[in-house]
C-alpha cells in the first residue's frame, strides 16, 4: 500500500517565512547570527536582508498526501538531503508541496525494513523554484504491519 | 578569519563542539520545529519505543552542523547538503561538528560534513555544496 502512494502529492500550501520563527529556530539550533536575525546586518548583507537557516523548510507545512497515514512509531530518519537555488529570505512567502518520490525494502538485521522517500518541494510567489527536501523515512515491518490493519 | 575560498582540499573549517545535549535543548528544538515526536522529550516515551532514554531530533543535530558554515555566508550560500543519519544522540553527549574540504571547483567547494560524538563516533555524516 505504501508502493501504491509513488507518485502521489499534495496540493500547494502557502508559508510565510516570519522573523520570530526564524529567530526561535535559529536559537534552537545554536546558530543565532547576524544574518539570520539582525535586520540591519540583514540589510548591509550581500541578499540585503535576512535569510533563513538551511534546515528551516522542516517548519514548513506542505500539505497532506491522500492516503498516507503514516505510523507514529517504528520510524526511523534515514537521511534528508536539501538543494537551493537561493537562501530563503525573511518575510517572503513560499508555496510548498510533498510528493512520494519512492518506496522499496529491503532485508537487513531487524527484518524486512521499507524506505519512504518523500520530496518537499518550495517555489516563490512567481513560480520560481526555491528549495528541494528529501527524506527518506524508514519504516520497520511491525509498524508497517500495524498500517495494513 | 580565513575566507572559505583559502581553504585548499584537505583542509578542514575550524570544528565546533557543542555543549552536553540537555533535555531543554530538545524542548527548544521540538518548539521550534515543530516535531513534536515524544521519544525525543519524555523519558516513557522513548523507554516505550525501546531506547535507553529520550534522543535528539536527527534534524537538531544537522541543523546545528550548518553553523560551521554560517561565518561564510557574505561569500556564497549553502546550494546542497545531505546527510544520513548514522547514530542516536543521548542527553549529556558532547558533539563536535567537522567539515574538511573534498574538491574546489570554480563555483563550488565541496565537503565532506560530519557530526561526532565524545567516543568519535559519527552520528551523522554526509556531503555539502558551497556555492560561490
Amino acid at each position: 500500500m505504501l508502493k501504491e502512494s509513488i507518485g502521489k502529492r499534495s496540493e500547494k500550501v502557502k508559508n510565510t517565512i516570519e522573523r520570530g520563527a526564524v529567530r526561535k529556530f535559529a536559537e534552537a539550533i545554536g546558530d543565532p547570527a547576524p544574518i539570520y536575525i539582525d535586520e540591519q546586518a540583514g540589510a548591509a548583507s550581500r541578499y540585503k536582508r535576512n535569510i533563513a537557516p538551511p534546515t528551516f523548510p522542516v517548519t514548513f507545512d506542505a500539505g497532506k498526501i491522500d492516503g498516507l497515514d503514516l505510523p507514529s512509531k517504528g520510524l526511523i530518519h534515514g537521511e534528508q538531503i536539501y538543494h537551493y537555488e537561493r537562501p530563503l529570505f525573511i518575510g517572503e512567502d513560499v508555496y510548498c508541496w510533498m510528493e512520494v518520490k519512492d518506496y522499496y525494502e529491503k532485508s537487513g538485521n531487524f527484518g524486512e525494513m521499507g524506505f519512504l522517500v518523500v520530496i518537499k518541494k518550495g517555489e516563490s510567489a512567481d513560480g520560481e523554484l526555491l528549495f528541494t527536501e528529501e527524506r527518506i523515512v524508514i519504516i520497520n515491518e511491525a509498524a508497517r504491519k500495524g498500517m495494513t490493519v | 578569519m580565513n575566507r572559505i575560498t583559502d581553504f585548499q582540499e584537505g583542509d578542514s573549517l575550524p570544528p565546533i563542539q557543542l555543549a552536553p545535549v540537555t533535555r531543554l535543548d530538545l524542548i527548544k528544538y521540538a518548539g521550534a520545529s515543530g516535531d513534536f515526536n515524544p521519544i525525543h522529550t519524555i523519558d516513557a516515551e522513548a523507554e516505550g519505543a525501546g531506547l535507553p532514554g529520550i534522543i535528539a531530533h536527527g534534524m537538531w543535530t544537522m541543523g546545528n552542523l550548518a553553523k560551521i558554515f554560517t561565518p561564510y555566508l557574505e561569500e556564497g550560500f549553502i546550494q546542497d547538503y545531505a546527510i544520513r543519519f548514522k547514530g542516536m544522540v543521548f542527553l549529556e553527549d558532547v558533539i563536535t561538528l567537522k567539515a574538511t574540504v573534498v574538491e574546489k571547483k570554480q563555483r563550488q567547494v565541496i565537503f565532506q560534513v560530519q557530526a561526532v560524538n565524545q567516543s568519535d563516533k559519527d552520528v551523522l555524516k554526509g556531503d555539502l555544496v558551497f556555492l560561490l
